[in-house]
């Protein structure tokens, strides 16, 4: 249990009086993907939301439980989410460059944390998030062109690229390639491949041939439980439960 | 059997259906062509009345600037130079205007000029100094009436006792005609002069500048509340029965009749403030409290109107809330912010009711060089136009209508251009 990165713990939440999930307990452990996976509206966009506390964008949405990041307990009052947030990047369904320059998409979280004291530092950050989320070499000589220019596929990747520019530990992604063609989708599961080795992945997915392939662990959340957690191959191959199978085997959802 | 009788109840049934959407066309087509009728009609009237207002008849003077009248010589200071005796070159001019007229009908013959020749003889010689003792030929203002004569605008086959001019006075008119002495030009007193009792020597610039102050005054007031009330409203307010009462009040607000903020304006901006009366800052603060709604109305629209997702995405690197709104949608959404402030604008500078109650109806026959001095502004001035008894006035209120027309297409030409040149495709 010693790289445990996040433990929740019997996490509760409500929309209003409508419960979304029910006592949730995972552990993700450090330097893996974690693959989330179920029909639609069984919580799992939920459960990822409330690890960088986007859920407080909802207002009716309440949380309860306990969740830690780094044996910090985040589900409370008194945690700093804007620090919480720079250390947990997210990406999300839809690419969401802000509508400025390539450069300046990424340059915005680090400026705004105050990582950098120089503009020659501000660029290398740049290049090197461009770099490492391999949008770099397509983009190089048109930094200054608006980030909506993009195709979708390399929008994705500047917003992966926008995420580890603030130097996060965690990177969270909702359904990251629903948006996306196959090709784009085989360069951002690429992608997730290789950023496992510096960052704790979790991945919400509708495909479970995506799962299969990017994750080590996967979660089978049905109707806001936890039905099942455990290796990837474990679940794909040979799940305990038996919703956990018919999910799998296309008998629904 | 049965099978053909449905198919030509289809085939009826779907005449009918082409016949309807025909009609509807037609329907929509009369009803475009007849708004578009009244338009042109509008138009066509206001220009066809006002168009003369932007001529104005000159005279040919003769003056003798004689030192001996002027009680000046040629070594004078620029200060006794003011002080010359203007009056007395004007009336021997006149006086000499005609050979060998009576006294009877020099009083008729003044009367054909405007009362600024004095001024226009003056500025003439102090322009000119080096003109002292000798006889000078100018082209001097004519009165209204002798403008609206040879404008067409008053007739000259109505009984005496119904004309302005009476017979005499009309032939003076033919015979100035005849020898050329006197033509229309440009009237750039229409724009370089504020109001005035005598429709010749009336302005728009007055009025001009004031709907300039005042609508300054509004926007500088109304626009940074706007975006403050209308970003809280959206993006911090939280949602309870307190700001959902806000929400519906401001939409309230929008609706009420201008004249009630003017009597706000009077009751509590002039009696309860003390401040001063007729002024732009006082009509400015009335019409930007009357502007506000409509603004924030706008203000919010555009503020919904930018995707969640741009919000979530710079939260999601950690930028604070205010940082979120304050770098990415406040941005976004400013093209649809001025624009609604530049419609809101427009409506405040069409505003006639709540000015008047102010007290911006008085009649200021000077340019307002600030936001504290009294001031006409041009909706009011046009209806003190209108009102006008001289017919002078009538072509000035027409033209004074194309001003501020002008005036709102060019304020919705910014408004449009805007919203084209900063809108983003999602």
């Amino acid at each position: 249990m010693s790289n445990s990165k996040i433990l929740a713990n019997g996490v509760d939440v409500y929309y209003g009086s409508k419960q979304a999930l029910f006592g949730i307990s995972m552990d993700i452990k450090e330097k893996e993907v974690t693959a989330l996976i179920g029909p639609s509206g069984c919580g799992k966009s939920t459960f990822l939301r409330c690890i960088n506390r986007m859920n407080d964008l909802i207002e009716i949405c309440k949380v309860s439980g306990s969740i830690k990041v780094d044996n910090q307990e985040i589900i409370s009052e008194k945690t700093d989410v804007v620090s919480l947030r720079s250390k947990i990047g997210m990406v999300f369904q839809k690419p969401n460059p802000f509508p400025k320059s390539i450069f300046d998409n990424v340059a915005y979280g680090p400026t705004i944390h105050g990582l950098v004291d120089s503009k020659n530092e501000l660029e290398e950050i740049v290049h090197s998030s461009l770099k490492k989320a391999g949008l770099f070499d397509e983009v190089k000589d048109r930094l200054n062109e608006p980030g909506t220019s993009l195709s979708g596929g390399q929008q994705q990747r500047l917003c992966i690229a926008r995420a580890i520019a603030v130097n996060p530990e965690i990177i969270l992604m909702d359904e990251p390639c629903s948006a996306l063609d196959p090709i784009a989708t085989a360069i951002i599961e690429e992608l997730i491949d290789e950023l496992r080795l510096n960052y704790t992945i979790i991945i919400v997915t509708h495909s479970m041939q995506q799962a299969a392939r990017v994750s080590q662990k996967t979660c089978f959340f049905h109707l806001g439980e936890l039905i099942e957690t455990g290796e990837t191959n474990k679940i794909f191959t040979n799940p305990d439960n038996t919703k956990t199978q018919d999910y799998i085997t296309g008998r629904f959802g | 059997m049965n099978n053909s009788i449905a198919k030509e109840k289809i085939v009826s049934l779907r005449k009918k259906r082409s016949l309807e959407d025909m009609r509807f066309k037609y329907y929509g087509f009369t009803a475009m062509c007849l708004s578009l009728a009244v338009l042109v009609f509008l138009l066509y009237t206001i220009f066809s009345k006002g168009y003369t207002a932007f001529q104005k008849t000159i005279v040919l003077l003769e003056v003798d600037y004689n030192q001996e009248v002027l009680k000046l010589t040629p070594d004078s200071s620029d200060e006794d130079m003011e002080k010359g005796k203007f009056f007395r070159v004007k009336k021997q001019a006149i006086e000499n205007f005609f050979p060998d007229l009576s006294k009877s009908d020099i009083k008729l013959v003044k009367k054909l000029f405007s009362i600024n020749v004095d001024k226009e003889i003056k500025d003439y010689f102090l322009d000119n100094p080096e003109v002292i003792n000798t006889k000078q030929q100018i082209w001097v203002t004519a009165h209204s009436d002798v403008d609206q004569l040879l404008k067409g605008n008053s007739r000259r086959d109505v009984p005496e006792d119904r004309r302005k001019l009476n017979d005499i006075q009309l032939s003076y008119v033919d015979q100035l005609v005849e020898e050329n002495r006197v033509k229309q030009v440009f009237n750039n007193f229409f724009f370089t002069k504020a109001d005035s009792r005598h429709p010749e020597i009336a302005g728009v610039a007055g009025s001009f500048m004031g709907s300039l102050f005042t609508l300054f005054t509004v926007f500088i007031l109304s626009f940074p509340i706007a975006i403050g009330a209308s970003v809280y409203l959206e993006e911090f307010a939280p949602k309870n029965r307190i700001t959902e009462l806000i929400e519906v009040n401001i939409s309230n607000l929008a609706a009420v009749p201008s004249i009630v903020f003017g009597l706000l304006g009077l009751g509590v901006l002039l009696n309860v403030f003390g401040l001063p009366r007729s002024t732009p800052l006082v009509g400015g603060s009335v019409l930007a409290l009357m502007t506000l709604p409509t603004i924030i109305i706008a203000c919010r629209a555009s503020l919904k109107a930018v995707p969640p997702s741009i919000k979530e995405g710079a939260l999601a690197v950690g930028a604070t809330k205010t940082q979120a709104v304050f770098h990415h949608v406040v941005p976004l959404a400013l093209p649809g912010t001025l624009t609604g402030t530049i419609i809101g604008l427009a409506q405040a500078l069409g505003e006639t009711a709540p000015l008047i109650m102010i007290g911006m109806i008085a009649f200021i026959p000077n340019i307002p060089t600030g936001l504290t001095e009294p001031s006409a502004a041009l909706p009011v001035q046009i209806y003190l136009w209108v009102e006008s008894a001289e017919r002078g006035f009538q072509e000035k209120s027409a033209a004074a209508i194309m001003v501020i027309l002008i005036f709102l297409f060019m304020m919705n030409a910014i408004a449009v251009f805007l919203r084209n040149r900063f809108e983003r495709k999602w």
